[in-house]
């Protein structure tokens, strides 16, 4: 985990280390910084909200059962409220006429927030290169990580989740953050405030 | 197998029965669009057909064959009683793309017939709702049309209002239970 890249073992041990014999481990103190810990427990506790649309969520939900069991990774609590959620996993074919619904979804959700598009049809439609379908969620909603796969396996999809979660530790931003930023320094005359 | 729903509908509508094109038992019966309406009528009433069941609306486009008319509405017929099953086809022409509805022989085909309409451009007189069913209210074209470009898209920016999706006085039985409830 990052957190240990700072650990700080002070040569002055301030316990009573002459008396009692106890592990290095057992009496060390480090010291990090404050967002590096916040950081590591968003990564570590990322509530999912599933927009699943097709076959894509029937492999989510075999992710989240106890075979796969997500909550290894700390995500298992999933929330059907944008509001309750910061980690959209957008499963599945998006047809034209639900985009707006999944824009309206996304917006609900509270920041800091991620998406995951999973499977080739959320990426980039898929083989609906047709009239109906979405060619690639990233044309409504900024997506931090793409998992392929038709649809992709249990084990693609958690490894697309710890990609996020590296991401996150790393202290990079969102995909949301990142185009916020980027449109902050093309048009500074706007002085928009957004949050995060 | 197939016999005698073909002499029952040639005895019925002679005149108005193009063709009937029995296909290994599968019987298609091509009939004129303007006495297609009472076609459909018999095959539900009659007591020896008894097609209580419409199964599918669909329609064809025959761009590439270069036929006229263009168009053919097809309906799939199920009898439950009798477990027969028939093909009734109508030919259209594109620059009249009208045929009469069947919502009031079977209320099944209400959606059907949005769907043709939506994929077809193909317009269905007396239906109590003709409009899109599968595709947003920003949609140009009919996408199942030959000439359509299958990657042709247009884009949504305001979900559509689902509850109008219902027929009107549905949807006005719908707004006044509300309306009712709201007043409680």
């Amino acid at each position: 985990m990052g957190l240990k890249d700072d650990l700080v073992r002070p040569s002055d041990a301030t316990s009573d280390a002459g008396t009692v014999d106890v592990t290095d481990e057992a009496r060390s103190v480090f010291t990090t910084k404050l967002e590096k810990v916040v950081n590591w427990a968003r990564a570590g506790s990322l509530w999912p909200l599933p927009f699943g649309t097709a076959c894509c969520a029937i492999e989510f939900m075999s992710v989240v059962s106890s075979h796969y069991d997500l909550a290894r990774f700390g995500a298992e609590v999933v929330r059907f409220s944008p509001r309750q959620s910061d980690m959209m996993i957008v499963a599945g074919t998006v047809v034209d006429k639900q985009s707006p619904i999944l824009k309206l979804i996304y917006e609900q959700m509270c920041e800091p927030k991620w998406v995951i598009s999973m499977g080739v049809c959320a990426s980039s439609g898929g083989f609906y290169r047709a009239y109906h379908v979405v060619q690639g969620i990233d044309e409504i909603v900024p997506v931090d990580v793409y998992v392929p796969g038709c649809p992709p396996t249990p084990e693609g999809l958690i490894y697309g989740i710890m990609k996020l979660q590296e991401k996150i530790e790393r202290g990079e931003p969102s995909r949301y953050q990142a185009i916020q930023a980027e449109r902050r320094r093309a048009h500074p005359e706007e002085r928009r405030v957004v949050a995060g | 197998m197939a016999e005698f729903v073909r002499d029952n509908l040639l005895n019925a509508f002679g005149d108005a029965v193009l063709e009937a094109i029995d296909e290994r038992g599968d019987l298609t019966v091509w009939v004129a669009r303007d006495r297609v309406h009472d076609v459909l009528t018999h095959c539900k009433a009659d007591a020896e057909l008894s097609f209580e069941f419409c199964m599918d609306v669909t329609a064809v486009d025959y761009l590439a064959l270069e036929v006229e008319p263009r168009f053919a509405v097809v309906w799939h017929l199920y009898s439950l009683s009798t477990g027969k099953r028939v093909r009734i086809k109508t030919p259209v022409p594109e620059d009249d793309p009208v045929v009469d509805t069947a919502v009031d022989v079977w209320k099944s085909t209400d959606w059907f017939e949005r769907e043709v309409y939506d994929m077809f451009g193909i317009r269905f007189e007396g239906h109590p709702n003709m409009k899109r069913i599968l595709t947003h209210q920003d949609f140009r074209g009919h996408p199942l049309r030959k000439d359509y470009p299958a990657d042709l898209r247009w884009k949504l920016a305001v979900p559509d209002d689902l509850v109008d999706e219902m027929a009107p006085e549905e949807l006005e039985r719908i707004r006044g239970r509300a309306r009712r409830r709201l007043s409680d």
